[in-house]
């Protein structure tokens, strides 16, 4: 066979592949199934948020006790992959605690685990860059503790950590494609039904559904990352 | 637990180790080739290429492993081009791994100092000798930190060759719980192969990153 005729071949192909997506309603379909993986990963990231601060403002306590353990759950949730925790959250619970989880619940609580812990590290790292004059000007002009902490040492900390927290959502978004493993009907579970139901009439529809699930994530993640960089920018 | 079970099947889990550990060190070899051309381009601004990595770089940062490894094992063979699972793994690997490598080793060379260069250019070094003797060994003593986390990140990502049919420890997890209804004991499993495979290089990152920053107050 000529090689010009194979490359007219694929591009047919890629064009009869891409027509599977204007059919009835599987583009909007697929749109649903991002929305899935986003809304898990924006519930994930609200809790992470709340929790990390509390538990990065707990590793910054002063007792050796707290200090360790803190650690220690830091180091299990940065060695663990995140699959290996929603496959125990989802299989072992059940089998250990007898507590049946649906996959999105399993998802939201491996999410929120995994991303306090990380969060819990960036505002301890942003609290621990606070220069230690801060504090110690604060105490001189007779500000209580608490006056300090509401009034010097957040409002800084918050200027960092919003560029790191986008970072981390964006993240948690590439990370929740992960899902798709313990049963959630996201985005690449609808891809691969539109691929399935097409199978015998365009058998080249995987190229279009696979395509357009990778340029979602991208833009997702894209203008998320963007935000953070222009925020960044705008602090310097 | 099923002590007789664990270790029937422990044989199992280091082969499958074994395919992890090698898939990995295969992947960081080559994206860490990819991130140092990479970095390479974006440091010294070379016109056209720097556009790409750019493009490249955005690209690979912006989606998730298990959505590369689909396109590619999925996608590619209707397009006439036919991956092998382990071909997928490591392109995929690799596909990803440049980028993050690229943004260590960028940071780490714009870490050098300029008084660094003009002085080695002072006493008249070539800029091959500035960029062997004066910027790289600054640079790489820098980078290691973020290299480490490069690593770790990258053997964690390799969690998921199962959905492209490589036999890894996911896998077989997987396979025992759907085959003998054995969950703790493929679970409890699994977490201890992961444990001993990234405690010690998160252990040495942390020594690594300690004795970096004595080197640095001693500057």
């Amino acid at each position: 066979m000529p090689s010009s005729d194979v490359s007219v071949n694929m591009f047919e192909a890629i064009r009869q592949a891409f027509g599977v997506l204007t059919m009835g309603t599987n583009f909007v379909r697929l749109l649903g199934g991002l929305w899935v993986t986003v809304w898990i990963a924006l519930v994930s990231v609200a809790f992470s948020i709340i929790l990390g601060i509390l538990f990065g403002m707990l590793m910054t306590v002063k007792n050796r006790a707290i200090k360790i353990i803190c650690k220690i759950y830091l180091e299990i949730m940065r060695i663990m992959p995140q699959m290996v925790l929603l496959f125990i959250a989802y299989y072992g619970l059940t089998r250990m605690f007898n507590i049946s989880l649906s996959g999105e619940a399993a998802s939201i609580l491996v999410f929120t685990l995994w991303g306090t812990a990380e969060m819990g590290d960036l505002v301890r790292g942003s609290l621990e860059s606070v220069p230690k004059h801060q504090y110690e000007s604060g105490r001189a002009i007779g500000l209580t503790e608490r006056q300090i902490f509401l009034y010097i040492i957040i409002p800084q900390t918050v200027r960092s950590l919003i560029p790191l927290s986008m970072n981390l959502i964006t993240r948690m978004i590439k990370t929740t494609s992960l899902v798709v493993f313990v049963g959630v009907i996201e985005v690449v579970k609808i891809g691969q039904q539109i691929i399935e139901a097409n199978r015998l009439t365009v058998p080249t529809a995987s190229i279009a559904v696979y395509f357009v699930i990778f340029m979602m994530y991208f833009f997702v993640c894209w203008i998320l990352n963007l935000g953070a960089r222009a925020i960044e920018r705008r602090q310097k | 637990m099923d002590f007789g079970f664990i270790q029937k099947v422990i044989p199992m889990y280091l082969q499958a180790a074994w395919l992890t550990l090698r898939l990995a060190l295969i992947g960081i070899l080559l994206s860490l080739l990819l991130g140092l051309i990479c970095a390479l381009i974006k440091y010294y601004k070379i016109p056209v290429l720097r556009r790409i990595v750019g493009f490249y770089i955005e690209l690979s940062r912006n989606t998730p492993l298990l959505i590369q490894l689909f396109f590619l094992y999925f996608a590619f063979p209707r397009m006439g081009i036919k991956l092998s699972s382990v071909q997928c793994a490591i392109i995929g690997l690799t596909f990803l791994g440049g980028s993050y490598m690229e943004e260590t080793f960028r940071s780490a060379l714009e870490s050098v100092s300029k008084v660094q260069i003009e002085s080695a250019q002072c006493i008249g070094l070539t800029p091959r000798q500035v960029t062997q003797y004066v910027i790289l060994p600054q640079a790489v003593s820098v980078s290691i930190p973020g290299f480490c986390a490069n690593v770790m990140f990258l053997i964690k990502e390799t969690s998921v060759f199962s959905a492209v049919a490589l036999a890894d420890l996911m896998y077989i997890a997987k396979d025992l719980i759907g085959l003998y209804y054995k969950t703790d004991e493929a679970l409890t499993l699994l977490c201890i192969s992961y444990f001993v495979l990234l405690l010690p290089i998160s252990l040495l990152a942390a020594y690594a990153e300690r004795r970096l920053r004595y080197a640095q107050f001693g500057r």
